[in-house]
């Protein structure tokens, strides 16, 4: 207890290194992440992610030792030379997309490995720090490193904001941005170097294996919450900073646990949360919504069926029996029943003895459901060209989703009419 | 005869990703194979914890299972919950990597894999592992004997299910037509690359196995047309791949299966280098018996 205290007093000039650290640099490459996410890019982040590796330890073996500043220009040529190489081979050849970011993240990965156990064998004194490359290890970030990793995060957060209007652009309708006059491959290319320098920064303190996650699951996540870029940008940076504390608060508590995968678990569940319960986009809801919609459903139909027993003798206020209702019908009993008695607590129908029958507002919408279904059928037939007898079954989708307003609309555009294509009624309310 | 168990050992890990790794390519799914090396990480740590090393069989289907389950997971956030198909793949393998390291990290003491282990395996220990009968006699490694009965089983299947597997990549819609279940083949084939991968793990890595996936059967695609030539062209630049990348690594005294990624690199390269040299080669051909006959009629 006493060491959260601890650690959420920031007393110590070291946890509120680590801290800030973390929770600005997971920020910052989440927002630089929207971005690619939106553009459907998040392999090369993956790509990018593993080819750093080469960067690091060519850096180390230059300098003989733990150089952050080198050791970011390293990784920083590596992983940009990997995005070209990559773009090259898929314009070049019949290689896919796919199959290019596979072998150019595997061999940059190898040949990291093969400098990683190089160093390793030839026994460098301070070779031990280069370990936290790899998984990360946020109290790694130490001093003047977390200056460094902080000002480069500064430049993207300040780049972005700069450059926002021109990536929203070509991130929805790049054939509209380039008709306006933007330098669309230009601003490619600063993407994949924000995408870049994103991963640079997160090397210490996520690792090159999984910095990728913090790149593409916050903002995969925010995508879930909003359609409005601006606001997909902030919770997204949002995320990714709450999993960045998180990671830092868990390597606190437990030093031996590398960082990277701590934040990527975090930043996991927010988007696996995000995923089923977001509102609007998240599977939990649209199931609810579709079960809502197939419930309405069930009980227009069952009124449409009083209408349409109601029809010939002009006479609706008939009482009918289950089965004599359900013949019209193919849903199951039980489905049938339960929405007999939904529509029973809406006071739309009542029911006498065994059978039932229509109330006065029962039979007023009932009339409106199959009002808008010949409405419907007579646009299909007189705008769409459709011929008279198959019109019926989308007729039957589309009566349940049409609002007022559209009523409105369709009546106005056919003219009043009185007649549907197969010259029943319109019943009028 | 060490060198040789290494070659061996990295030939049949090449040989038998390779020939499945031909259909990834061809069915532009790299990068689900890319996902599911890594997430059968945490399937690996789990069922070492729970059998305690004894049983390979336990831990061969307990983490290929997880292997299949990313596959599933990947479709369903695709299918069902509408995640665009790029981040699918990159939130669900993070994720289970993430899973798989924390474990390591938590039963350091109980599990008999390190980190560099899932980095780029340890292909140079595969001749300690020997198998040697009750009356004392030595088999050679036991891996090379899993690696060998693995590859058994895919030459069989490509060859038994040649029409099915070929039809499914090339044309799923007439498969579909003719009676063979896309669904069907796509999970078999996900589930032999679970399966290779857990049992690649200990000699190359969880990370470097793409490498063998999706390495040859690239190079090979990029030099010719038919499938049964690329699936003989897989076989014979993954054993090159083994037996060179072994050379190398042996002489700088470094990491096997690293080096095994380098030399696909090298050799991906050259024939990049090669055929983009040909077909601009042809395209100077056309042009130059294209202006005479143009003159002609003018």
């Amino acid at each position: 207890m006493q060491a959260v205290i601890d650690f959420f007093s920031f007393s110590d000039p070291n946890i509120r290194y680590v801290v800030l650290g973390s929770m600005l640099l997971a920020a910052s490459s989440a927002i630089v992440g929207v971005f690619i996410v939106l553009k459907k890019k998040a392999l090369i982040g993956d790509a990018v992610s593993h080819s750093v590796l080469p960067g690091i330890c060519a850096a180390f073996l230059f300098a003989g030792n733990k150089n952050i500043p080198l050791m970011i220009i390293g990784a920083f040529i590596s992983g940009w030379l990997a995005i070209v190489i990559i773009d090259f081979i898929t314009r070049n050849s019949k290689i896919k997309k796919d199959a290019a970011i596979s072998i150019i993240l595997t061999v940059f990965f190898g040949l990291g490995v093969v400098m990683l156990t190089h160093i390793q064998h030839s026994g460098y004194a301070s070779q031990s720090g280069l370990e936290s490359f790899i998984f990360g290890n946020a109290a790694a970030l130490i001093g003047n490193d977390v200056i460094v990793f902080s000002i480069i995060a500064i430049i993207l957060v300040i780049t972005v904001i700069t450059f926002f209007k021109e990536f929203e652009l070509t991130a929805f309708d790049e054939p509209y941005a380039k008709t306006l006059g933007l330098p669309v491959s230009r601003l490619e290319l600063l993407l994949t170097t924000l995408t870049v320098l994103a991963v640079v920064t997160g090397i210490t303190a996520v690792g090159v294996v999984l910095m990728a996650a913090m790149l593409i699951t916050p903002a995969a996540a925010a995508r879930f919450w909003s359609d409005n870029i601006r606001k997909i940008v902030i919770i997204s940076a949002c995320f990714g900073a709450f999993s960045g504390l998180a990671g830092a608060f868990i390597s606190y508590m437990a030093p031996a646990m590398p960082t990277g995968p701590w934040m990527v678990v975090a930043s996991s569940f927010i988007a696996f949360f995000s995923f089923f319960f977001a509102p609007k986009r998240g599977s939990v809801f649209l199931w609810w919504n579709k079960r809502q919609h197939l419930k309405t459903t069930d009980e227009e139909n069952i009124l449409k069926i009083f209408y349409q027993l109601g029809e010939p003798s002009g006479y609706f206020e008939g009482e009918y029996s289950v089965s004599k209702l359900m013949e019209k019908r193919t849903v199951g009993q039980d489905r049938f029943k339960s929405a007999l008695n939904r529509l029973k607590g809406q006071n739309l129908i009542e029911r006498v003895g065994e059978d039932w029958l229509l109330t006065k507002k029962g039979m007023k919408e009932s009339a409106r459901i199959v009002r808008l279904h010949r409405l419907w059928e007579l646009y299909l037939t007189k705008y769409m060209q459709m011929p008279a007898h198959k019109v019926h079954e989308n007729a039957e989708m589309i009566e349940h989703v049409l609002t007022p307003e559209l009523e409105k609309e369709l009546e106005i555009q056919l003219g009043f009419p009185d007649r549907d294509p197969h010259e029943s009624v319109i019943p009028r309310i | 005869m060490i060198s040789f168990w290494i070659i061996l050992t990295g030939a049949l890990v090449a040989v038998s990703a390779g020939l499945l790794g031909c259909f990834l390519v061809l069915r532009r799914m790299s990068m689900v194979g890319d996902a599911i090396s890594h997430a059968v990480l945490p399937g690996i740590v789990i069922a070492f914890l729970i059998s305690g090393n004894r049983e390979p069989l336990t831990i061969l289907i307990g983490a290929s299972t997880l292997g299949l389950v990313t596959t599933f997971i990947i479709e369903y956030l695709h299918k069902k919950a509408k995640v665009q198909g790029d981040a699918a793949i990159g939130v669900t393998y993070t994720f289970l990597f993430a899973v798989g390291v924390i474990l390591l990290s938590l039963f350091a003491g109980q599990v008999d894999i390190d980190q560099d282990c899932v980095l780029y395996g340890e292909i140079a220990y595969v001749p300690i592992d020997t198998l040697i009968t009750a009356s004392g006699m030595n088999l050679g490694p036991r891996p090379v004997y899993l690696l060998g009965g693995l590859l058994i089983v895919i030459v069989s299947f490509i060859i038994f299910f040649y029409k099915q597997l070929s039809l499914t990549a090339f044309d799923p819609g007439f498969a579909t037509a003719i009676g063979i279940s896309t669904v069907l083949w796509h999970y078999l084939l996900m589930g032999l690359v679970s399966i290779t991968t857990v049992v690649s793990f200990q000699s190359v890595g969880a990370i470097l196995i793409i490498n063998f996936l999706i390495g040859p059967p690239s190079i090979a695609y990029l030099i010719t047309r038919s499938l049964k030539r690329m699936l003989i062209y897989t076989v014979i630049i993954g054993i090159l791949i083994a037996f060179f990348g072994y050379q190398i690594a042996a002489y700088f005294d470094v990491s096997v299966a690293g080096c095994m990624a380098v030399t696909t690199g090298i050799i991906f390269a050259a024939c990049f280098v090669y055929t983009s040299y040909n077909s601009k080669m042809k395209k100077k051909d056309i042009v130059m018996t294209q202006i005479p006959q143009s003159a002609e009629t003018v």
